[in-house]
């Protein structure tokens, strides 16, 4: 992606690349264990990952590169093969498992369910987390470097059974995303540097407090409209900046809105500004509303019958929104359901799914069910910074929230009190105050539409 | 919790008496439990007070420490408490059965005990305070110059090895009766409230004349109900406090003597109640039938108290005061796995469970209406032996797709997949499956009686189901950079053995 | 009677169930809620300390701050990063005498703390300080254990707490409720600061826990970040003015004297007076409050009374939107009433739910 852009002075594009250069230069020289580099979402982690792959193999021997799900794998392993076609790369398959076509094409791809079944060892091998843990090392030596993508969703657990596999590490994560997840709730870990409930890299940089810690600096997926608030809300202490200015990136509704409808003055508004906010009436709901529901697959419906024209780096002349290029983001998979059976059959290839599955991804447009709307309660789980932060973050033009009225006072009803444990740092910000700020940015006339 | 329990509540609320929440019972409970009720002395982090233990109904007894602020007591009262603990223990080490397990990645045979004990402590504080009681004692030495007698140890092992049991569920080794009735009844009061094993009992069997309400309130009262322990009543407390005082001054033996005598009987005024409200949870539990997989997990906790005993009989080492890396990573592996075999379990056992899963659109229930007993379709090779059964059933089942595998609780061991769903107009639907096993092995037809349902049987099936899969660990030695590195192996010292207790 | 004031505690407890006016307003006030109770005909609940929670909380203070604060310097060189000085303590409760009202104390901390600010006496510990804060139009005298001297330029607040943590751990829902009142002290401060002309950085944004360790009389101190907490508290100090508005629209007459005529003669606002005003300020119930509200008891009856379901818990409450009351949404979920529109979804899961009940329990649906 780095191609074409301005190489000197102070624009982001020679911030950016100066950040990755300083990475590559950290893993030549580094005499520590590795590197971790946090992004923002949209900065270029993929591009960094696969850059740093093919350095690492080039300049220092066989690396191994840990995924969390064979779906990141496999893009990964797309695009390290169609970047580096000449590059050697073993995917190592689940058992039973096949390479889908857009790997299999690649002619310097292996795949195999055995480490000893790739041939020789291919200077690049990508695999799961979970996979990892079942390899034997070659003759019982480690290789010397391991690539561990999306660390900040990966437990603490997962790194334990396949780090003994590597000697160094680089750690490439977005640390607002949700955290990782486990099935059952226990306090007994807490403030052992080790708990198995961390993240990965919490608890590498716990061991190895002197590990340095990079920044991507610009993001290349959110709008100028969408970076500052999300930088604000979710990245307090990392600023970042976008990539492009608000000149570069415009959407056009070529086909004027119907009257005063709700639902089309909202997309105006998040035409205008890249963020719109429908307020329907204050009421507490089950966590499947119907109405929310209703009004996201309109909107989604009204974005394509309005011809809506999208202009940006990739397409400075413009071009059309396609269903693939809209995400309809939720919480709970029955909400997801709801929305999906109101959808119109030619809306079919609309995303809608769950914070959790749209982590990592980027569409032009995105519905969102605000986590909080109609509850009676603000619980973690709802409040919980990392949903928030994927669902307002997946955006490259605009971003449409769909909430009851009311969100406010639940805020000021349930302020956070966790309970606290010893040698637990604080995570910032916490979910309460991030939900504050969108709340505070979003509640004003230039995105808010009452229906 | 579901909309299901909720419902339940809502009824429990309105007619005054608690709903059930589940047709069997999903607890083990043993033929001899044994029920301790301990109390702590308020503001200490862990200063045993008194408890009231035993196997027999009709045999409580009282241990109490009089100086309770004195280490010395503290001790003998642990070791008074091992007295009773240890010997019924021991009574299950004696008979042994033999089976088939793994040891060391080989088949062998081994044995376990016939029956192993079971601990029963009111509340999940109980549980908390057994842990913190062994705690401060598993690592206490036997010799040297702080000696405690040698059932203080062991006792300590027990206690945690019982507490840390405690945590996975479907284990019954060590429950606590607040939380073993609430998976079976719902109240009209709040979880909160259901902490409290009266106001609990009050709900669930109200004494004649009351209803819950009236029942939970009287139970409120620490003056009629004392609280269950291990906290006591703030109020109690002014006069045991005085009751104490006086027995540090008293000068003569006679005195002393009296006065002690008098604590007991404040004691077991205060913890009488709650023996009764135990056992009287006892029956309510039994009167539930166990289900059907109950037996089973109660296999897994006597085969896991058969080799802890063994282990103590050899190393016996006490356990860390923490979990390693890799020690927690482990645990956290078999918590995770025992949560979501243990709802499973609960599922297939019991329809109320199944259907809060029927309600998630996980599962339904639906009548045969059709059945093709003699399908065979085109496989890769050959023709396969499908069976093809279509039911009905009241709502379209909405997390259900095409393909999916289920499994029906009362045919688990006949595999089926969902081939069809066709909606009807009157909101009812119609579903296709075709077995995939569980035909007497016949690879053609036609399959013995009994093994294709028959029309107007009514089966419930769902896609529920363990992807369990092994993980594999490294040894302590072998934990990596990440985590720290290999830990230090555990040695007592004598700084364990010392560790103040005040 | 003069009326209770503010404490950090009950400051802090602002951040628990805010949403509850007619505490908000009974706390604003001053009102006495476990004597509220009493007048009302409710249990106030067991919120007696144990005395023997009493002595051993003495003692294990004492104890930290015997010897000129050894124990606590001691710990603030194994927590704290800058080197640490030895100190002077001054100990406010002494220096004024024991009957010494809290203004004395409070102004008495004031000069102490002018010193401090002008690096005159920049070592120096404030044992029992008293600070204030302006809440809601009345001024909260708030005493926190102690003050540290500055150290790398920063005061820290200690909070002394008897219990324990055991190999590390506490229990972490009495160490967020020690963190909440440690914020409201950590607030008090700044603005004292400020007000003196120094700069609010001079507090720092940790506090340092000071409880027993393991089973022992030994101290344990960790520092403890306060950002959150502060974020939390500052918020529901912002909205806090709100309680006088809210206490504003009662009615003329309404009155929450608690207080009886003479020594002990008859009260001067008759129980039902008492009952109208508080019925008149709106209540939010729930189960949670057991554990904080003395007035809970009484506002858990009148849930009771007209058929709340979120008495039942916060789930209960979420599983049932728009349906406040059990005995219509049992109504609606057995059919033998039609729910609108918006009501819809709720009640046909509630139907649902019946239906499978009654067929796992071989019952008819509202037998």
């Amino acid at each position: 992606m780095t191609g074409g852009r301005d190489m000197t002075a102070d624009t982001p594009a020679a911030r950016a690349d100066a950040a990755v250069a300083r990475v590559l230069h950290d893993v030549d020289h580094t005499t520590g264990r590795g590197v971790v580099v946090d992004s923002p979402p949209g900065a270029g982690k993929s591009t960094l990952v696969v850059r740093a792959a093919a350095h690492l193999a080039e300049g220092q021997g066989p690396v191994m590169v840990v995924a969390q799900t064979n779906e990141q794998v496999d893009d990964l392993v797309d695009r390290l093969a169609t970047r580096h076609p000449r590059l050697r790369v073993g995917r190592l398959l689940k058992s039973g498992g096949t390479l889908p076509g857009r790997v299999r094409r690649h002619g310097n791809v292996t795949g195999a369910e055995k480490l000893s079944d790739l041939g020789t060892l291919p200077p690049v091998v990508v695999t799961t987390a979970a996979k990892w843990a079942f390899v034997k090392a070659p003759e019982g030596t480690p290789w010397g470097w391991a690539i561990v993508d999306e660390a900040y969703q990966m437990r603490s657990d997962a790194l334990l059974r396949c780090a003994g596999l590597f000697e160094r590490a680089l750690f490439v994560g977005d640390p607002g995303q949700l955290d990782p997840f486990a099935t059952v709730e226990t306090e007994r870990w807490a403030g052992l540097t080790w708990d198995p409930l961390r993240n990965a890299v919490d608890v590498t940089l716990a061991h190895n407090p002197r590990m340095p810690t990079r920044r991507l600096p610009v993001s290349w997926r959110l709008p100028a409209t969408a970076a500052g608030l999300v930088g604000r809300a979710f990245y307090p202490f990392t600023p970042f900046t976008p990539g492009t200015s608000s000149a570069d990136r415009r959407v056009r509704l070529p086909v004027p809105a119907l009257g005063a409808d709700p639902v089309d003055r909202v997309l105006d508004r998040a035409a205008a500004t890249g963020w719109g906010y429908l307020r329907l009436p204050a009421r507490h709901s089950l966590r499947v509303d119907g109405e929310v529901a209703a009004a996201l697959a309109t909107a989604a419906g009204r974005l394509l019958a309005r011809g809506t024209i999208t202009h940006c780096d990739q397409a400075p002349e413009g071009r059309e929104l396609t269903p693939e290029r809209i995400a309809i983001g939720v919480t709970h998979n029955d909400q997801a359901d709801a929305v999906r059976a109101r959808l119109s059959p030619e809306l079919a290839g609309v995303t809608v799914d769950t914070a959790n599955k749209l982590q990592g991804r980027e569409f032009d447009v995105t519905l969102v069910w605000h986590p909080l709307s109609g509850r009676a309660d603000a619980s973690a789980f709802h409040l919980e910074t990392g949903r928030l932060c994927v669902l307002l973050s997946r955006h490259r033009h605009a971003c449409v929230v769909v909430a009851r009225d009311g969100i406010r006072s639940l805020l000021d009803r349930h302020p956070s009190s966790q309970p606290l444990h010893l040698d637990v740092p604080p995570k910032f910000p916490d979910g309460w105050r991030a939900h504050q700020t969108i709340m505070e940015h979003l509640d004003r006339p230039d995105f808010l539409v009452g229906a | 919790m579901s909309v299901l329990t909720t419902y339940a509540r809502l009824r429990a609320a309105e007619a005054g008496r608690a709903e059930p929440l589940a047709t069997v019972r999903h607890v083990h409970l043993a033929a001899r439990p044994f029920v301790l009720i301990p109390l702590a002395l308020a503001g200490e982090a862990c200063a045993p007070l008194a408890a009231l233990v035993g196997a027999e109904r009709e045999r409580p007894e009282l241990l109490i420490v009089a100086e309770p602020r004195d280490r010395t007591q503290r001790f003998a009262f642990v070791a008074d408490l091992a007295d009773r603990v240890l010997p019924h223990l021991d009574s299950f080490t004696r008979d042994t059965e033999e089976y088939t397990g793994r040891r060391d990645g080989a088949k062998r045979i081994l044995t376990r005990c016939t029956e192993a004990p079971q601990i029963l402590v009111p509340n999940p504080g109980g549980i908390a305070f057994l842990r913190l009681l062994g705690r401060s004692t598993r690592f206490r030495g036997t010799e040297g110059p702080h000696a405690v007698p040698p059932g203080v140890p062991l006792l300590g092992k027990w206690l945690t090895w019982f507490t840390d049991r405690a945590e996975f569920p479907g284990s019954s080794q060590l429950l606590a009766m607040t939380e073993a009735l609430s998976v079976h009844w719902a109240t009209g009061q709040s979880g909160t409230e259901d902490g409290n094993l009266a106001s609990l009992i009050g709900w669930i069997a109200p004494p004649d004349g009351h209803d819950g309400h009236e029942a939970a309130r009287l139970a409120e009262d620490p003056a009629l109900r004392p609280p269950a322990g291990p906290a006591t009543d703030p109020v109690f407390d002014h006069t045991l406090h005085e009751l104490l005082d006086r027995y540090e001054r008293a000068g003569t033996d006679p005195l002393r003597a009296a006065l002690r005598h008098q604590l007991e009987k404040q004691l077991r005024s205060q913890l009488a109640p709650t023996w009764d409200l135990m056992w009287r949870g006892v029956d309510l539990l039994r009167s539930l039938p166990p289900g059907a997989s109950v037996a089973g997990r109660w296999e897994f906790d006597r085969t896991l108290f058969t080799d802890y005993a063994a282990y103590l009989a050899e190393t016996g080492l006490p356990q860390a005061r923490r979990d390693h890396a890799v020690g927690a990573a482990r645990r956290l592996a078999r918590l995770e796995d025992a949560t979501a075999r243990y709802e499973l379990a609960r599922a297939y056992d019991d329809p109320l469970v199944m259907a809060e899963h029927e309600l998630a659109g996980r599962a339904f229930t639906g009548v045969v209406i059709a059945t093709d007993p003699s399908r065979m379709v085109k496989g890769p090779r050959s023709a396969l032996f499908r069976p093809l059964v279509t039911l009905r059933t009241d709502a379209l089942p909405p997390r259900l797709e095409l393909g999916d595998k289920v499994k029906s609780p009362t045919r688990r061991d006949q595999p089926a997949r969902l081939l069809a769903v066709r909606a009807l107009p009157d909101g009812d639907a119609e579903i296709d499956l075709e077995l995939e096993g569980g035909l007497a092995r016949k690879r053609k037809p036609p399959a013995p009686p009994g093994c294709v349902p028959e029309p107007g049987e009514e089966l419930c099936y769902t896609v529920l189901d363990t992807g369990h899969s092994p993980l594999a660990f490294p040894d302590d030695e072998a934990t990596p950079w990440t985590h720290g590195g290999p830990p230090t192996p555990y040695t007592p010292t004598e700084d364990d053995a010392d560790e103040a207790w005040e | 009677m003069p009326p209770l004031s503010y404490d950090a505690r009950k400051i802090a407890a602002l951040t628990t169930n805010p949403g509850c006016a007619r505490r908000a307003v009974l706390d604003a006030a001053g009102i006495d809620k476990a004597r509220l109770a009493g007048r009302l005909g409710a249990t106030p609940g067991a919120f007696t300390q144990s005395p023997f929670a009493l002595t051993r909380g003495r003692a294990f203070e004492a104890l930290v701050k015997a010897n000129g604060y050894a124990e606590l310097i001691t710990l603030l060189r194994a927590e704290l990063a800058a080197p640490v000085e030895e100190a002077r303590v001054a100990d406010l409760a002494a220096a004024e005498g024991d009957r010494a009202s809290v203004r004395t104390r409070a102004r008495a901390t004031e000069r102490l703390l002018k010193r401090v600010i002008a690096e005159e006496d920049s070592r120096l510990i404030l044992d029992h300080p008293v600070l204030t804060l302006e809440i809601a139009g009345q001024t909260a005298y708030l005493e926190p254990d102690a003050l540290s001297h500055r150290i790398g330029d920063r005061i820290h607040v200690v909070v002394i707490k008897s219990f324990a943590a055991i190999d590390g751990q506490a229990d972490p829902r009495k160490t967020a409720a020690a963190a909440r009142e440690a914020a409201v002290h950590v607030l008090a401060l700044r603005r004292t600061l400020t007000g003196l002309g120094a700069s609010a950085d001079l507090v720092a944004d940790q506090f340092l826990l000071v409880c027993p360790k393991d089973f022992s009389n030994r101290p344990y101190g960790r520092l403890i970040d306060l950002r959150q907490q502060l974020d939390a508290v500052e918020h529901q100090l912002r909205r806090l003015a709100r309680a006088e508005d809210l206490a504003g629209a009662l009615d003329a007459d309404a009155s929450l004297d608690l207080s009886v005529q003479g020594d002990q003669g008859p009260p001067v606002v008759s129980d039902d007076h008492l009952a109208r005003t508080v019925e008149s300020l709106d209540y939010l119930y729930e189960p949670g409050c057991l554990d904080f509200c003395e007035l809970s008891r009484h506002c858990r009856e009148k849930a009771l009374a007209a058929g709340a379901p979120a008495r039942l818990g916060g789930t209960v409450g979420g599983d049932l939107p728009g349906l406040d009351h059990i005995a219509v949404a049992l109504s609606l979920a057995h059919g033998q009433a039609e729910p609108d529109e918006h009501r819809r979804e709720v009640v046909e899961r509630l139907r649902a739910a019946a239906r499978l009940r009654a067929r796992c329990l071989g019952r008819g649906v509202a037998s």
